[in-house]
Formats: structure tokens, sequence, C-alpha cells
């Protein structure tokens, strides 16, 4: 038998070829608009790329020094543009983390019903942003806005601050967390009832079997639910392209914001480009930040589960009561 | 009955978060019922006093606003979208899940991280390489490039992986070739993975807004979303207007969402857990 003869693998497939052909219709969708652009993006963030002109002056990283020189063009919308990201970031994830987790752990409940509650609470989430933009612009209406109604209050909430980030906040909230819900739900159906049985014996209170079952077991869920949802929120532009457009002074405009208007509507595409890829590296920081900050306490935990699990078998009650 | 269920405030709870949860739903569709001077009313009402087709009427005989041009815009991209969608993951995936290739480790590792990097930074070169293509303002613009995500791949592995392997052992012993096994044999047996990323991809299509709004630019060509915020500059307050266009947006997906919710949430869960 030659080197190399078919193995296994060949005598289940045929050819050696056939991979590649169950492969090749989303290879070429993948080269085409995501391997390709992820570096044509680049070279474009390389160059004074103006969609207008028929040739781009290479800039090197002109671009890029012009993001941190104050006294260029760009420099104020694109920073104004990331501080407005961070602020609707820093106030929106926690809530997005929090109450999501709240309402999984009311419908991981058994009661009748609770899958109709549950496809009901993710409803919103299956809208997109242009509906909820449109239906929250009325409701939140100054004048004749039901919301201003209800509160009994008078609120401009789309054009004074710091109202429009708090509308802003809590309209993201309300159409995105049945979204996080589920995913916490999955998670909670994942963790051992048995855990529960074993902290209840011990005499474990719900806030005891809260802290020393639910959230170790949900580390892993707790992770990827708050890597996602920073980088939503870092994504965030439909809301305020709709119900605030911005304002009030462009104190709502978001970066992407900023990128999509100077790249895709006054076609200045190579400071755009640069732009983009800039808020990326960010992003790609604060995720590996999220990872490493949680992964690490993540195992510490596991392995602490798995102690006291074994002590509590050898029937030692404070331990998990700790 | 158990002690959950016994408990008042667990319902009063879930009575309250039904009415913040599917309150506003309501009074859009309420509104596009009502007025232009209800809607604007203070304080506001909630019941139309008086209800009228009007903003329907005004809305689908607007010849600036072609409302069901975009409807048909958006239900077509959204549909082809979809089937191309599970059409080339499910090849993708199998391959990856049962075939034994050169490089599959590395080829594998590098799709799936894309599903990490942030799709802005694909927004400028994909304008230009759509440009290049002649897909700018039509629909394929909508319906392709958005088909090369990495989620579909990953998840129709991950179904594949749980598949057990006998059908196809016994479909290639009765002399089987892989393609035949593979459409005869494995994608019936695909359907629940199959339908769940069909509804995925067809409501994250049929509500895109970035991408739309940027590459679409003719009254003629815009899908729904787009074509609201358009509304939203031609009437201004006119919120029964408004609100109808939100409500036709809306209708479809909603129905599609009441009939197969428990896909749509099964595939929304396994995006977590496994990933």
């Amino acid at each position: 038998m030659p080197r190399g003869a078919p193995r296994g693998a060949d005598r289940r497939t045929g050819s050696p070829l056939v991979p590649y052909l169950f492969l090749a219709p989303y290879l070429v969708l993948f080269v085409t608009f995501v391997a390709v652009p992820a570096v044509f993006g680049l070279w474009i963030s390389l160059h004074d790329w103006d969609y207008m002109l028929d040739s781009q002056i290479f800039v090197g990283l002109g671009n890029y020094a012009d993001l941190f020189d104050s006294t260029s063009v760009i420099y104020p919308d694109f920073w104004n543009g990331m501080q407005n990201t961070l602020i609707f970031t820093l106030a929106s994830v926690p809530f997005l983390v929090v109450l999501p987790l709240l309402l999984a752990m009311l419908l991981h409940q058994k009661f009748p019903g609770r899958t109709f509650f549950r496809a009901m609470f993710f409803a919103p989430y299956v809208l997109g942003v242009a509906v909820i933009g449109l239906m929250w612009r009325y409701l939140l209406d100054a004048n004749f806005g039901l919301v201003n109604s209800a509160l009994g209050t008078e609120i401009a909430w789309t054009t004074s601050q710091p109202w429009a980030w708090v509308g802003l906040v809590a309209v993201t909230v309300w159409w995105t967390m049945g979204f996080n819900a589920i995913i916490y739900l999955a998670g909670l159906g994942d963790i051992p009832v048995e855990h529960y049985e074993a902290a209840s014996l011990d005499g474990a209170n719900w806030w005891q079997k809260f802290v020393y079952v639910t959230l170790p077991g949900l580390r892993p869920v707790l992770v990827f639910i708050v890597v996602i949802t920073v980088l939503a929120s870092a994504n965030m532009l439909g809301q305020s392209y709709i119900i605030t457009q911005g304002g009030p002074t462009q104190s709502t405009q978001t970066a992407i914001m900023v990128i999509t208007e100077l790249g895709l509507s006054r076609f200045q595409m190579g400071a755009a480009a640069a732009e983009s890829y800039l808020l990326a590296l960010f992003l790609a920081v604060v995720s590996i930040l999220n990872f490493w900050l949680m992964r690490d306490r993540d195992a510490a935990a596991q392995r602490r589960l798995v102690r006291d699990q074994r002590r509590t078998v050898r029937e030692q009650p404070e331990v998990v009561a700790r | 009955m158990n002690r959950a269920a016994r408990n008042p405030f667990l319902w009063l709870l879930l009575l309250l978060l039904s009415v913040v949860f599917l309150g506003p739903l309501v009074v859009m569709t309420l509104t596009s019922f009502k007025t232009t001077g209800e809607s604007q009313a203070v304080p506001p009402t909630i019941w139309p006093g008086e209800w009228t087709s009007r903003a329907y009427d005004v809305l689908l005989s607007s010849p600036d606003n072609p409302v069901l041009r975009w409807f048909a815009n958006s239900m077509i991209a959204a549909t082809a979208h979809a089937l191309l969608v599970v059409l080339v993951a499910s090849m993708a995936g199998y391959a990856f899940a049962r075939m034994e290739f050169k490089g599959k480790g590395a080829l594998f590792a590098v799709v799936l991280s894309t599903m990490f990097v942030p799709g802005f930074i694909f927004l400028m070169p994909n304008f230009l390489i759509l440009d290049s293509f002649g897909w700018l303002d039509t629909l394929l613009a909508i319906v392709v490039p958005g088909a090369a995500g990495a989620f579909g791949v990953f998840f129709m592995r991950q179904f594949f992986l749980s598949l057990p392997k006998e059908y196809e052992e016994s479909a290639r012993i009765d002399g089987a070739g892989p393609f035949t096994t593979f459409f005869r044999v494995v994608l019936p047996n695909a359907m629940p993975a199959m339908v769940t990323l069909l509804v995925l991809s067809f409501l994250t299509n049929w509500n895109d807004f970035v991408w739309p709004l940027y590459v679409l630019f003719n009254d003629t060509s815009l899908t729904l979303p787009i074509g609201l915020t358009k509304l939203q500059g031609a009437y201004t307050i006119d919120y029964p207007i408004i609100m109808a266009g939100a409500v036709i947006a809306s209708l479809p997906v909603l129905l599609l969402y009441a009939f197969v919710q428990r896909y749509v949430i099964d595939g929304v869960a396994s995006s977590g857990v496994k990933g």
C-alpha cells in the first residue's frame, strides 16, 4: 500500500475532493465577503480613499495618525462618537447582564404557561430596530407620549440629556433582554438538580443557593453574555439614528454612526476604514480582557465546586453555606 | 400544583411584565387606527375613540412611498437569503462534522474566529466589492454577503455532530455516493436544525438595518426597515401613518414567530450554551 493511500476517511467519502466540494459554496462566499474584505479594508485605510475619485492616494498610516491628532478634521467627531459609545456600553451592559438573569430565574420556576410567557418576553427581540425605534420615538414624545403620561412627568426624552441616554438605554434593555434571558435559561437548565438538592439538604437558603450553586454553574454562560452584550452595545446605531437622530447636539451620535456617515455618506472611505479598525482593536482588547478576567475565576470556581461537592457528600453542611 | 404556581406575587409579576413587554406593541397597533388628531391628544388615549383606516389607505396608495414594493423587496430578500444560508451552511457544516481533509482544523478555526470580528469593519470594503460587481442598489446586496457569516456553519456542524451515524453508514453500504447520502439521507434528518436556521436567518435579514441603509438608494429598491425611516422623514409627527408602516413591517415576523417560536428560542438558546 503506497504512502498516503486512502484510509478510513476516503473509504467513507469516495474521492478526496469531496470534502472540498461540500465546502466550496460557503468558502466562495467566505473568501469574497469576509476574508478578502478584512484585508482590503486595511488596504483602504492606508489610502486617502475617496469613492468619488478614480485614483486613490497612498498615505500609509496617515489616517491612523489623524485619529490621534487633535487638530485633524476627523478627530473631534470620532472621539465624540467613541465617548458616546463608551457611555452607552457602560450604561446598558450592567442592566443587560443582571435583568435577563432575574427574568430567566423567574421563567425557570415551574408554573403553567411558562413556555407562553417565555415566548412573550422574547417577542420584542423579533422586531427590527426600525420598528422598535419608531414605536418608542412616539411613546417617548415629550408632548403627547405615553411614557410621560404614565410617569406623570414632562421630560424631553429625545432632546435633552441625560434623558436621551436614559431613554436609549431603557429601550435597548426592553428590546434585547429577552435574548440574553433565553441564553441564561438554557444555562440554568444545564445546572444539575442534584446540586440544588445537596444544598437544600445542607440547609442552604435561596441566596446561598444562588451564590454557591447558580452563579458558579452559570459562569461560562455569564462570560459569553458579557462578551456578546459588550459587542452588541458597541455596535449601537439604529436606536440613536431613529429615536434621537444622534442629538441633542451629537451627544448620542455613536462611533458606528460617525464611521458610516463619514465612509458611506461622505465617501471618505480611507479615514472611515481606519476608524473602524481602531474601534475593532478596542473591542478586541475589551473582549480578551473580559474572557481573561472571568475565565481565571471560572476555573477556580469549578475546582471549588467539585471540592465542595466532595465535602458535601462527606456531610459537612457548613461548607456549602460558608 | 407546585409551590411557585400558587404564589400570587409570581402571577402579579408576570402580568406586570406582560404589560411592559407587549403593551408598546399593542399601543403601536391601536395608534395606527387613530386619527392624526387623536394620536397627538394630551393626555394620550390608548383605545381609539374613533377607528379609522386612513393611515393604511394613505400609506398603501402613496406613490412616493411604495410600501407594498418595500414589503415585496424585504420578503424576496429575506427568503432568498435564508435559503442560501441553509444550503451553504448545511453543506459546509456537514464537511466539518463528518469528513476528514487536509487543513480542516485550521480552516474551521479561521471561520469560527470571524464570529467575533465586528461586522462594521466589512462595511467599506464590501461596499466597494459590491460596487465592482454592480450589485449596489439591488437585492443581491441584501441577499448574498450576509450568507458568508460563520454562525450557520457552526450551528449546522453542531447538529450533525449530534446526529447518529447509522443512517449514513447504511446508505453507504447500499452504494450511495456522498452527495446522494447527504441530500437524500442526512438532510431529511436535519429538518429541525434547518428550520431553526432558516427562521433565524429570515428574521435577521428582514430586520437588518445598517447595511441596507447604505447600499440601497432608490425608492423602489428599499427594504421595509429603510422605507420606515423614509416615512419618518416624510410624515414627521403624523404618527398613525408611521405606526401603520411599523405594523406592516412587524406583522410577518410576529406571525412567523408565533408559529415557530420554539425553533427560534431553541436556536438562540443553543448559540450560547454550546458556544
